[in-house]
C-alpha cells in the first residue's frame, strides 16, 4: 500500500479522535475517558509522521538523537511538574505549559526563517503569523503566570490610561515589522517582530487584575491552537492546521462561556484594568462602622443548634489546604442530623471549576456540592453560613449599590441567611480590592484566624460539645 | 500543499471546534481548559519534521531540538494534570454512604 496514504489514514483518525476528545471533554461522565483519547490520538499522529519519513527519505542519526533528547527532556520534566503541583496552583500550571506551547511555535518559525531558505509567500506570512502570535502567547502566559503565584503585582501605574496609547504604538511597530517581514525576512525584521510582539504580551496581560486571569488564560490557550496552525502552514502539516483551528476556535468558545460566569465582557477584562482602580471612584470605598466578632466557641454553640447549614468555600480556604479539615467537621455535622451543603459559585477559587476540584480531592461528596442558581433560594432557610475565605462572590454591593464595580455580577445571596459566620484572616478586601459590605451586617459575624486552624479549634470545640459522638 | 486547500482545511477545522463546545457545566472549565491546552502543544509535529528535515544543519537540529522539548512539557504536564484533575471527580462517594 501506498505510504502517503496510510499516514493520510492516521492522521485522520488523529483528527477524528482530538475532535471527540474535546467532546468529551465537555461532558462529566465522558471527560476522562475523552481526556486519555486526546492524548491517545496525539501519539498516533506522531506515528504517522515518523512512519511516514522512515518510508520516504529516511531519518538521519542525527536527527533521532535530537528527537530523543529533546522530547526526553521535555517529556520528563512536563510529567514530574504535572505529578508534583499543588492542585491549588492549577491555573498557573495551565499558564506555564501553554506559555511553552506558544514558545514552540515560535521556535519552529525561527528555525525555519533563519536556516531554510527558499520560502515561498505564504510561508512567509504563516512565519509571521506564528512569531507573532507564538511570542504574544509566550509572554503573556508567563506573566499570567507570575501574577498569580504572587511573584508579581499589579504596578500602579499600569492603570493609568496611558497603557493605551503605549500598547496601540507597540501594536503598530509590530504590525510594521509583521509587514515588512513578509516582503523580505531578513533578521532585523525578524528580531523587530519578536521583540515588539513580546512587549506586547507583556503590555497587555500586566495591567489586567487577578480575578480575571482565568479568562486571559483561556483566550491566551485560544492563542497557542492559532500559532499551532500557523506552524502547520510553515511546515506545510494539514493535521497541525485542522487541530491548530480545532482548539484555537474551541478556547474563544470556552473563553466566552467562562466570561459570561463572570458577568464580564471580553472586552473590559482585557482592556478595562483592575476592579480596584474603578472602585476609587465610585461611592463604596470607605470603612467599616458595624464589625462584630466573635470566637470560635460561639461559632461552635451556633453551628450545634442549627438544622440546616450551608458552607461557601472560597480560593482562601485552597490557600491554607483546609479542605479536608472542613470535611471533617463538615462530617461531625452530619452525624449530628445536621444538613450540610456546599454552595459553589461559578467562580470561586481562582478558575471556574476550580472549587470543585479541590473539593473532590477532599472526598466531598459531589451531590452535596451545588450550583449558585440551584443554591440560592435556599439561604433564607438556612440557620447558619460559613464563609470560609470567599469575599467578592459574597458581596450584596453586587445586587444593591449600582455604584459599584462588582454591580451585576452574580452572587450568592448569604446575608439571607439567619446567621452568617465568615471565617477570614484580616479585614483585607478580596481580589476585587473593594470593600464588602456583607461584614457590616448584624446578622455577620467575623471569626479571625487561618482557615484551618480556626477548623480544627471549631472540631475540637464541637466534640467536647458532645456531638458528633454519636 | 495547495494554497487554497489548506486555506479549507483552516476554515473547516475553525468551524469544527466552534460546534466541539456548546454548554459546558462550570465543573469542568478548568479540566476542559487544561485538555485544550495539551492539544494545543500539537506543534510538537512542525519541530519534529523541523528536526527531521534539517539533515545535518546543526543549528536547525538545535532549535527544533528545544522547541520539541517545549512542545512537549506542555503535552505531557498538560495531559497528565488533567488526568489528575478528572480522577478527582470520577471517585465514587464510597465513605459517605457508610456514614448514613
Amino acid at each position: 500500500m501506498n505510504i502517503t496514504l496510510i499516514q493520510s489514514l492516521i492522521n485522520l483518525l488523529s483528527v477524528l479522535f482530538l475532535a471527540l476528545g474535546i467532546k468529551g471533554l465537555s461532558k462529566v461522565r465522558s471527560a476522562r475517558e475523552a481526556n486519555r483519547l486526546a492524548a491517545f490520538a496525539m501519539f498516533l499522529s506522531v506515528v504517522g509522521l515518523l512512519f511516514y519519513y522512515l518510508g520516504t527519505n529516511g531519518i538521519t542519526q542525527q536527527s533521532w538523537l535530537w528527537i530523543i533528547v529533546g522530547s526526553f527532556i521535555g517529556s520528563l520534566f512536563g510529567a514530574i511538574l504535572a505529578k508534583k503541583v499543588p492542585m491549588t496552583s492549577m491555573p498557573e500550571t495551565v499558564a506555564l505549559f501553554n506559555g511553552c506551547g506558544g514558545m514552540s511555535s515560535l521556535l519552529v518559525a525561527l528555525g525555519v526563517v533563519f536556516f531554510q531558505k527558499n520560502q515561498s509567500l505564504i510561508q512567509d506570512l504563516s512565519i509571521s503569523v506564528s512569531i507573532f502570535v507564538g511570542a504574544i502567547t509566550f509572554s503573556g502566559s508567563i506573566i499570567a503566570m507570575a501574577k498569580l503565584q504572587g511573584w508579581l503585582s499589579t504596578p500602579s501605574w499600569t492603570q493609568n490610561k496611558v497603557r493605551h496609547l503605549i500598547n496601540i504604538s507597540i501594536a503598530i511597530i509590530s504590525l510594521v515589522a509583521f509587514i515588512n517581514l513578509i516582503q523580505s525576512p531578513d533578521s532585523s525584521n525578524i528580531w523587530l517582530l519578536v521583540i515588539s510582539s513580546t512587549i506586547l504580551g507583556i503590555g497587555v496581560t500586566l495591567p489586567i487584575g487577578g480575578a480575571d486571569m482565568p479568562v486571559v488564560i483561556s483566550l491566551l490557550n485560544s492563542y497557542s491552537g492559532i500559532a499551532a496552525a500557523a506552524a502547520g502552514f510553515v511546515v506545510e502539516s494539514q493535521l497541525l492546521i485542522v487541530a491548530g483551528a480545532m482548539v484555537g476556535a474551541a478556547g474563544l468558545i470556552l473563553t466566552q462561556v467562562m466570561c459570561k460566569g463572570m458577568n464580564r465582557s471580553l472586552i473590559s477584562v482585557l482592556f478595562g484594568g483592575t476592579l480596584a482602580s474603578k472602585s476609587e471612584k465610585s461611592s463604596s470605598g470607605g470603612e467599616y462602622t458595624n464589625i462584630t466578632s466573635c470566637s470560635v466557641e460561639e461559632c461552635a454553640l451556633t453551628l450545634e443548634a442549627a438544622n440546616k447549614v450551608i458552607i461557601v468555600p472560597g480560593y482562601g480556604l485552597a490557600v491554607a489546604q483546609a479542605q479536608h479539615t472542613l470535611r471533617e467537621v463538615a462530617k461531625i455535622l452530619e452525624q449530628n442530623d445536621i444538613d450540610v451543603c456546599y454552595a459553589i459559585h461559578p467562580v470561586a477559587g481562582r478558575m471556574p471549576g476550580h472549587m470543585n476540584v479541590l473539593l473532590a480531592e477532599a472526598d466531598v461528596p459531589y451531590e452535596q456540592l451545588k450550583e449558585m442558581d440551584i443554591v440560592n433560594p435556599d439561604f433564607p432557610a438556612a440557620d447558619v453560613v460559613l464563609v470560609l475565605g470567599a469575599n467578592d462572590v459574597v458581596n450584596p454591593q453586587a445586587k444593591s449599590d449600582k455604584n459599584s464595580p462588582l454591580y451585576g455580577m452574580p452572587v450568592l445571596d448569604v446575608q439571607e441567611a439567619r446567621t452568617v459566620f465568615v471565617i477570614k484572616r484580616g479585614m483585607s478586601a478580596g481580589y476585587s480590592g473593594i470593600k464588602n459590605d456583607l461584614f457590616d451586617l448584624p446578622n455577620t459575624s467575623m471569626v479571625f484566624g487561618d482557615a484551618k486552624k480556626v477548623l480544627s479549634e471549631l472540631m475540637t470545640e464541637l466534640k467536647d460539645l458532645g456531638i458528633g459522638a454519636k | 500543499m495547495d494554497f487554497a486547500q489548506a486555506f479549507w482545511i483552516l476554515l473547516l477545522g475553525s468551524l469544527l471546534g466552534l460546534e466541539l463546545i456548546g454548554k459546558v457545566p462550570p465543573t469542568l472549565h478548568t479540566p476542559l481548559m487544561s485538555g485544550a491546552n495539551a492539544i494545543s502543544g500539537i506543534t510538537m509535529l512542525a519541530a519534529l519534521t523541523l528536526i527531521i528535515q534539517a539533515k545535518n544543519n546543526l543549528p536547525l537540529l538545535l532549535i527544533g531540538s528545544i522547541s520539541l522539548g517545549f512542545a512537549l512539557f506542555n503535552v505531557v504536564g498538560g495531559f497528565f494534570v488533567t488526568d489528575r484533575m478528572l480522577a478527582m471527580f470520577n471517585r465514587k462517594p464510597s465513605k459517605n454512604s457508610k456514614l448514613k
